[in-house]
C-alpha cells in the first residue's frame, strides 16, 4: 500500500490520473473501517486532507458550493439557513466524532444507498462537480449520479471537487429510521424540499432501493394536487387524502431488500410514514411562516 | 512511511509505519500511549476519541499519514490540556466563536507531565476528577474517550442541559454504567467549573 | 526472557481516614483509569513481541479435508503458522466439558471456529499470512434448532460424548436436561378458572464488553510461560491451559491484566492458549488482540431460548400451577450450558408461590455459535417469559398486574419448586410496591418553547417524529436470581492478607486472584480490610496465580465469596496481632487476656473502648500474613428426575417499572424511565451498588429493544458481527434509572450481603416489553422488539 499526500488539487488530480485505482481518503470514516477490518487493501490511498479548498464552502447568490470534505458538523453549524435539509441530515450522521470528520464527498464517493446526505441532495437538486486532469471538470446532476449499489458516475481518474446545492427557497425536512436513538445507520430515510419559487416539491429516499432515489410519482402527484387545489397561494392545510396518497406513492418508489437492519416491507411502510410527516412539517412551516425556513432540530 | 506529529504538546516521530495503520495504532503501539482505547475500530464506540487540531475524532478512523504535521491530544495529556486552557481562559469556556482550541493556541502549548508518555506528575482535570467522584468509572475502557469528548463539550458549552450532554456523548458507548453516573459526572464538573468562576 | 514487559499490573495503595464498609469510598484504580495509565490486556507490550492472529472457519459445519499453510509460511516476517497437528499436548479444553478444540481438527462445528494460528512481526503481516492459508471444507448438514437436533437421524454435533451428563440425556445432541416435578400440575390445572399459554422467543445477546479479548504470552527461561490476560477466573483458565501446553500448572504463571468489562463473556478461554502455543513455538513474546468482529466469534453468548409456558389461576387471583418447557440453544460447544439449564429450570417459576409445577429445561448442542455465561445466566430468559405470563393472567382476571404479582409473591419461608426453602428475606411484594409508588415522569417532555426536542422522542436525533404517533406505556416486572455457584459445586475463594508497618504506619496488603472486571471488587476489598483491621492504608496486590483461587467474578458471588474470604483472613490476622500483643504487652495490662479485643483506628482496643496499644507498637518489624480458603454453605445437585434438591446458595430480587414512549406508526421506542427497586442485603459501597444496578438495568433494556446476534438459520452464520449492526444502547437510548435499594440482611452471608449485579438484568427486559405492550396493545413475544413487530410489517 502506498500513501499519497498531494498538497494541492492539481497534484491530487495528477496522482489520480497516474494511479486510477487510488482510493481517495478524506474523513476516513468509511475507508478506514474497510482497512481496519481487512475488507479492502487498496494499492494507493490518496489523502485529500491537505487540500484546503475541499474543506471550504462558498455561499453564492443561488447556490452553495460545498467542499466535499466540509465536515457534517460545519454544515450543521453554518449552513442551516441555506441548506436546512442537508443540515438536518448531517445531524443524523453517526456520532459527533464522525460528524467532525466525515463530509458529503465521502457519501457520494462511497455511494452507499444508506448514506445520510443523499435524500437531501436529491430533494434540493444538487449538482456534483467532478474533475480529471485529462478532461477538466464537469457537472453531474444528482439525478444522474447514482448508478448502482455503491457505484456512482465518476470515472476512474476523476475526483469530486464540489457539490453545488441550490439554496433553500422553502422549507425542507429530513427523517431517518434507525433502531437506535443515535449513532445508527439508516434502515431507510426520507428527505423533502418545498420549492415555492417553482411551485414544486422534490424528494429523496435513502436505503430503500439499490441507490438513493427520488419518489418521482409522488412528487408529480403532489405537484399536480397542490397546483389544482391552489394550495401554494392559499396556504391552506393539505388534506389527509393528499398526504395519504403522497405517502403511498413514496412507498411505491422503494425497491428495498430484507437485511439485518430491517425488512423490505417495513422499509416501504416507514418511507410512507416519513413522507407524510415530512410533508406535514414542511407544509406547516410554509403556511405558518411563509418563506421562513425550518431550522435544524 | 515516516510520520511526524505533535502529541500532547510533544513532537513525535514514527518510523516504518504501514500505510494502512490508524492514528490509534500509532499512538498505542508505536508511541507508548495506550490510553486511547481499541474497542471497535470502526467509529461506533468512541473509546479512541482524541482531539485532532482541537476537534474530537475517532483516532481509529484517521489514517496515520493524515496526521503529518498536526496536533493530537490524548487522554494522557488531558489534564495538562485542561490546565493550559484554564490558565489562558479562566472559567473554562472560550466563547461561542471558537469551536475547540484553535490551532495557534494548541501549538503554543507544551505538556508539563514528567515524560509526556504517562501523563504522570500532573493534577487531574476537573472532568477526570468528576468521573472518579461520581462513580462514572467501572471497567474504565470507555472512560478515556468519554473524558476527551466530555471535556470538549464543557469547553464549548460550560452549562450544558441533560439533552446537550446526551447528544455530545452519544458517540461514546459504555457497557458498564448505564450512563447515569456519567451524566452525574459531567453535571458535577460543570457545576464545579461554575463555582470556580 | 530478555527485555521488559510493559503494562504489567503493580500494587495499588489507597488511604482513607475511615473508609470502611458502608461508605461510598472511591475506586483505588480510579486515577489510573481516568489518566489512561491503567493497563488493559490489549495495552500489554514487549520488545520484539510478535502478533498472533487466528484464522477462523467460514462455514458452520464441515469436515476439514485439508489445510495448506505453505504459502503463509513463506512470507517475510512470519514466524509460525500452526494447525491442530502442531498442538503440543491436549487438543481440547473446556470449563465443564473438555469438548472445545484449541484449533479445529476433523471438523468445524460453528461459524468462526479457530482453525489456524499465525505469529508475525506486524498485525498486517499476520493477517496477510492468515489469508494465504488454504482450507478445503466438505460441508455437513446443519443442526440449528431443537427439531433438527433431536430428529431420529440427526447428525451428532459431538460423537462419543464422555461427559458426566452424557449417560442421562435423551439425545446426544442435548447437553443436559433438568426436569422439576412438584405437586401435581395436571390435577391443579383442573382447579384453575383461568389458564394462559404462551410461546416466547429470546434472542441471542452478546456481552459486548468494550475491551476486546487480548493479552500477552511471554516464554520464560524455565520452559514455562508468563501470561497476562483479562479473564473472570484465573485458576479456571490455568486448569484448562496447562494441559494444553503440556506444562505443570506452576510453570504457567498467570497475571490479571486490566479487564475491559466481562459480563460472563470472559469466563471461557479465548486467546489464552492461542498466544501461549505461539509463544512457546517461536520462543518470542506474542501479543494477541481480537478486533470487534473477531470478538463476536471469540466468546460465548447468552443462550437464545424458546420458552413454552402455561399458568393457571383461580378467579380470586391465586396461581394454581405452572407448566413450562425451556429450550436453550447451547451452540457447538458446551461451555456452561449445563449450569445454565439448571438455573433456567430451577428459577423458571419466578419469585412466586406455585405449589404445582411441571418443568423441563434442556440445552442443545447445535451448529450455532456457542453460548454460555452472561449476566443473569439462564434466569434472564425465564423471567422474560413468566413475567409476560403474569401480565396476561392479570389481564384475564381483570386485576392490576402489580397487585396480582403481590398476591402470589414469594417471601421468606416459601418452598421453591426444588423443595428448597427460601431461608432469608424475600421482599418481592415490597419491591413491587416501591417501584409502583414512585411518581411518574411528566408527559410530553419533548415539548419546549423552541418546538419538539427530538432528543427526547422515539427516533432521537434521526428526527422521525415531533410527537406524531407517540403513545406512552407503563410496565412492571420482578425477577429472582440465584447468587453463587449452585448444584453442589465446591465454591470457595481464597484471600491472603498481610499486615506490617511501613513508614511508621500499619498497612494491610490484600492479595487475591479475584478478577476486577469493573464491578469494584477492589474498592470493597480495601473497605473490608479497613473495617476488620482498623487501618487506613490498604494495598491491593495484583491478581495472579501465586495465591489460591478466588473463583469466578460471576454469579453475583465475588463480594459474598472473596469479600467473605478477606473478612475471614482479616479475622485470623487480627488474632495473630492480638497474640503478638499478648506476648509483648500482656503482662502490663490484664485486658489483653480477659477482654474481647478489636482493631480500630490503628490501635488495639477493648470492647469497652480502652486503647491497649497501637498496631505499630505491637507489630514493629513483624509481618503477619494469612492465606485461607473460605466457603459458603454447601449446596447439592438437583435430582435428575424430580429436580429436588437444595441447589442454591442465596437468592436476589429486583423489580422494575418501565415507562416508554412508542412511535406506534414507525415502531420506534424511547424508554423514558426505568426505575428499579432491589434488596441488596447490605450495601458495602452504596455508590457501587447503584452503579451495578444501573448497568445491569441497561443491559436488560438493550436486549428488549435492540440487541441481538442474528444467525442465518439456513447457514448458521452470524450476520451482524460488528458494532454497526449489533447495537448497544447509547446515552440517548438510556433513560434515567432511579434506584431504590433496601437492605435486608442475609444472616448467612458476610455482613448480610446479597449478590447484586445480576438481578437487575432480569426484570429490566420484561418491564420494558410490558410497557411497550401497554402502549401498543400488541402481544410481542420475542426479544428484541423490532419496529417490524410493532408496525406489523
Amino acid at each position: 500500500m502506498d500513501f499519497l499526500r498531494p498538497a494541492s488539487w492539481e497534484e491530487a488530480l495528477a496522482a489520480k490520473a497516474e494511479h486510477p485505482t487510488a482510493v481517495p481518503i478524506a474523513g476516513g470514516t468509511d475507508v478506514m473501517v474497510e482497512i481496519n477490518f481487512d475488507h479492502r487493501r487498496p494499492e494507493y490511498l490518496l489523502d485529500l486532507n491537505r487540500i484546503t479548498e475541499l474543506n471550504e464552502w462558498h455561499v453564492g447568490e443561488e447556490k452553495v458550493a460545498l467542499g466535499p470534505s466540509v465536515p457534517y458538523t460545519k454544515i450543521m453549524e453554518n449552513l442551516r439557513t441555506e441548506l436546512p435539509g442537508l443540515a438536518l441530515a448531517s445531524h443524523t450522521v453517526a456520532s459527533p466524532q464522525i460528524r467532525n470528520r466525515g463530509g458529503v464527498g465521502g457519501n457520494l464517493g462511497c455511494a452507499s444507498p444508506a448514506g445520510d446526505s443523499h435524500p437531501a441532495l436529491l430533494s434540493s437538486g444538487a449538482d456534483v462537480e467532478v474533475e480529471s486532469q485529462a478532461r477538466g471538470s464537469r457537472l453531474i446532476p444528482i439525478d444522474e449520479f447514482y448508478k448502482g449499489v455503491k457505484r456512482n458516475a465518476l470515472e476512474q481518474d476523476e475526483l469530486i471537487k464540489a457539490i453545488h446545492i441550490p439554496k433553500a427557497d422553502g422549507p425542507q425536512q429530513f427523517s431517518k429510521v434507525g433502531t437506535r436513538n443515535a449513532m445508527v445507520i439508516a434502515v431507510c430515510a426520507f428527505g423533502l424540499a418545498l420549492h415555492p419559487s417553482t411551485r414544486t416539491v422534490r424528494t429523496g429516499i435513502g436505503s430503500a432501493a439499490p441507490t438513493p432515489v427520488r419518489a418521482k410519482a409522488a412528487e408529480e402527484f403532489l405537484n399536480a394536487a397542490l397546483e389544482e387545489g391552489g394550495f401554494w397561494d392559499s396556504g391552506k392545510i393539505i388534506t389527509p387524502s393528499i398526504a395519504k396518497q403522497f405517502a403511498t406513492l413514496a412507498s411505491g418508489a422503494c425497491n428495498p431488500i430484507d437485511d439485518v437492519r430491517g425488512t423490505a416491507n417495513y422499509r416501504r411502510h416507514a418511507v410512507g410514514v416519513m413522507a407524510r410527516r415530512n410533508l406535514m412539517w414542511t407544509w406547516e412551516s410554509y403556511r405558518g411562516e411563509g418563506r421562513t425556513l425550518e431550522g435544524a432540530a | 512511511m515516516r510520520v511526524n506529529f505533535t502529541v500532547n504538546g510533544r513532537q513525535q516521530e514514527a518510523d516504518d509505519v504501514w500505510e494502512g495503520e490508524s492514528l490509534l495504532y500509532v499512538l498505542r503501539e508505536r508511541m507508548g500511549l495506550p490510553g486511547s482505547k481499541n474497542a471497535c475500530e470502526q467509529g461506533e464506540c468512541g473509546s479512541c476519541t482524541v482531539r485532532l487540531d482541537g476537534v474530537p475524532v475517532c483516532s481509529c478512523l484517521v489514517a496515520a499519514g493524515q496526521v503529518e504535521g498536526r496536533e493530537v491530544v490524548t487522554v494522557e495529556g488531558l489534564a495538562d490540556y485542561a490546565k493550559h486552557r484554564e490558565d489562558s481562559h479562566p472559567g473554562g469556556a472560550c466563547g461561542s466563536v471558537c469551536g475547540g482550541t484553535d490551532l495557534q493556541q494548541a501549538r503554543q502549548w507544551q505538556a508539563k507531565g514528567t515524560d509526556g508518555q504517562t501523563g504522570e506528575g500532573g493534577e487531574l482535570s476537573p472532568i477526570q476528577q468528576a468521573f472518579i467522584d461520581a462513580g462514572a468509572v467501572q471497567c474504565g475502557f470507555c472512560t478515556p474517550g468519554l473524558l476527551v469528548a466530555a471535556d470538549e463539550l464543557l469547553e464549548r458549552n460550560p452549562s450544558p442541559s441533560d439533552g446537550d450532554i446526551r447528544e455530545a456523548l452519544s458517540g461514546n458507548l459504555c457497557r458498564c454504567t448505564g450512563y447515569e453516573k456519567i451524566l452525574d459526572a459531567v453535571r458535577l464538573a460543570a457545576a464545579r467549573q461554575e463555582e470556580a468562576v | 526472557m530478555a527485555g521488559t514487559t510493559t503494562g504489567a499490573p503493580t500494587n495499588v495503595t489507597q488511604k482513607y481516614n475511615q473508609g470502611g464498609i458502608g461508605e461510598s469510598t472511591l475506586r483505588p484504580d480510579g486515577t489510573l483509569k481516568v489518566t489512561g495509565e491503567f493497563a488493559y490486556s490489549s495495552d500489554m507490550w514487549h520488545e520484539d513481541m510478535l502478533w498472533g492472529q487466528t484464522l477462523r472457519s467460514t462455514v458452520a459445519h464441515a469436515e476439514i479435508v485439508s489445510i495448506d499453510t505453505s504459502e503463509a509460511l513463506k512470507m517475510d516476517g512470519v514466524y509460525a503458522v500452526l494447525t491442530a497437528d502442531d498442538m503440543p499436548a491436549a487438543k481440547n479444553y473446556g470449563m465443564e466439558f473438555q469438548d472445545t478444540p484449541i484449533l479445529a481438527y476433523g471438523k468445524v462445528r460453528h461459524h468462526g471456529e479457530p482453525v489456524a494460528l499465525v505469529a508475525a512481526d506486524h498485525p498486517e503481516t499476520a493477517r496477510r499470512a492468515a489469508a494465504k492459508i488454504v482450507i478445503e471444507y466438505r460441508e455437513l448438514p446443519l443442526i440449528t434448532d431443537e427439531a433438527s437436533a433431536t430428529a431420529p437421524d440427526a447428525i451428532l454435533v459431538h460423537e462419543n460424548r464422555d461427559d458426566h451428563h452424557a449417560p442421562f440425556v435423551p439425545h446426544p445432541n442435548i447437553v443436559h436436561h433438568q426436569p422439576i416435578q412438584r405437586g401435581n400440575a395436571e390435577e391443579a390445572a383442573k382447579k384453575a378458572d383461568f389458564i394462559v399459554k404462551g410461546e416466547y422467543t429470546f434472542g441471542m445477546q452478546d456481552q459486548a464488553f468494550l475491551g476486546p479479548e487480548s493479552g500477552l504470552a511471554v516464554p520464560a527461561e524455565d520452559g514455562g510461560i508468563d501470561l497476562y490476560v483479562a479473564t473472570q477466573w484465573l485458576h479456571s483458565d490455568l486448569k484448562q491451559i496447562a494441559p494444553c501446553l503440556g506444562l505443570p500448572e506452576e510453570k504457567v504463571r498467570m497475571t490479571m491484566s486490566g479487564v475491559g468489562g466481562a459480563f460472563g463473556g470472559r469466563e471461557d478461554i479465548s486467546m489464552q492458549i492461542q498466544a501461549s502455543v505461539l509463544a512457546l513455538r517461536t520462543g518470542k513474546p506474542v501479543k494477541m488482540v481480537y478486533n470487534r468482529t473477531e470478538s463476536f466469534f471469540g466468546h460465548v453468548h447468552r443462550h437464545p431460548a424458546k420458552l413454552y409456558y402455561e399458568h393457571g389461576a383461580t378467579k380470586d387471583g391465586k396461581l394454581t400451577h405452572m407448566k413450562c418447557k425451556i429450550v436453550l440453544d447451547g451452540g457447538a460447544y458446551a461451555s456452561s450450558t449445563a449450569s445454565v439449564v439448571g438455573n433456567a429450570s430451577s428459577l423458571s417459576v419466578g419469585p412466586y408461590v406455585i405449589d404445582n409445577v411441571d418443568i423441563l429445561a434442556i440445552g442443545l448442542y447445535s451448529n450455532n455459535p456457542p453460548c454460555g455465561a452472561m449476566r443473569g445466566f439462564g434466569a434472564v430468559q425465564a423471567c422474560f417469559a413468566y413475567e409476560a405470563q403474569m401480565d396476561k393472567l392479570a389481564a384475564k382476571l381483570g386485576m392490576d398486574p402489580v397487585e396480582f404479582r403481590q398476591l402470589n409473591a414469594m417471601e421468606e419461608g416459601t418452598i421453591m419448586p426444588t423443595g428448597q426453602p427460601v431461608e432469608s428475606p424475600a421482599p418481592v411484594a415490597e419491591l413491587l410496591r416501591r417501584v409502583k409508588s414512585r411518581p411518574l415522569p411528566p408527559e410530553r417532555q419533548w415539548e419546549s418553547s423552541e418546538g419538539a426536542d427530538v432528543r427526547a422522542l422515539p427516533g432521537g436525533l434521526s428526527n422521525t417524529t415531533h410527537g406524531e404517533g407517540v403513545v406512552r406505556g407503563i410496565g412492571y416486572a420482578v425477577g429472582i436470581k440465584n447468587v453463587g455457584f449452585s448444584e453442589g459445586f465446591d465454591d470457595y475463594s481464597t484471600a491472603k492478607i498481610s499486615m506490617q508497618v511501613i513508614n511508621g504506619e500499619a498497612v494491610a496488603v490484600v492479595h487475591t486472584a479475584m478478577a476486577e472486571v469493573g464491578q469494584g471488587g477492589v474498592t470493597i476489598h480495601a473497605q473490608i480490610a479497613r473495617t476488620e483491621l482498623g487501618v487506613q492504608q490498604v494495598t491491593i496486590h495484583p491478581a495472579d496465580t501465586q495465591v489460591g483461587s478466588a473463583g469466578s467474578t460471576s454469579a453475583g458471588r465475588q463480594t459474598y465469596m472473596t469479600g467473605g474470604a478477606i473478612k475471614n483472613s482479616c479475622e485470623l490476622v487480627r488474632e495473630q496481632v492480638f497474640e503478638i500483643g499478648r506476648r509483648k504487652f500482656g503482662s502490663y495490662h490484664p485486658a489483653w487476656a480477659t477482654e474481647e479485643l478489636n482493631l480500630e483506628g490503628g490501635k488495639v482496643v477493648t470492647n469497652a473502648g480502652e486503647v491497649l496499644a497501637s498496631i505499630v507498637d505491637v507489630l514493629e518489624d513483624e509481618v503477619v500474613s494469612v492465606e485461607e480458603e473460605w466457603r459458603h454453605q454447601p449446596t447439592e445437585a438437583f435430582d435428575r428426575v424430580t429436580g429436588q434438591g437444595r441447589g442454591h446458595v442465596q437468592y436476589a430480587f429486583a423489580a422494575h417499572r418501565a415507562v416508554v414512549e412508542v412511535d406506534t406508526e414507525l415502531g420506534l421506542v424511547k424508554v423514558i424511565e426505568l426505575a428499579c427497586a432491589q434488596d441488596v442485603g447490605k450495601a458495602l459501597n452504596p455508590l457501587s451498588v447503584v452503579g451495578q444496578i444501573q448497568g445491569g438495568t441497561t443491559q436488560g433494556l438493550g436486549v428488549a429493544v435492540m440487541e441481538e446476534i442474528i444467525v442465518d438459520p439456513k447457514t448458521a452464520k452470524v450476520r451482524n458481527p460488528s458494532f454497526t449492526d449489533y447495537l448497544l444502547p447509547t446515552i440517548l437510548d438510556t433513560p434515567t434509572i432511579p434506584v431504590d435499594y433496601i437492605e435486608m440482611a442475609d444472616p448467612k452471608a458476610p455482613y448480610g450481603v446479597r449478590g447484586i449485579g445480576e438481578a437487575p438484568t432480569l426484570s429490566s427486559t420484561p418491564a420494558v416489553l410490558a410497557a411497550i405492550r401497554n402502549a401498543t396493545g400488541l402481544e410481542l413475544n420475542k426479544t428484541p422488539v423490532r419496529p417490524e413487530h410493532i408496525t406489523g410489517t
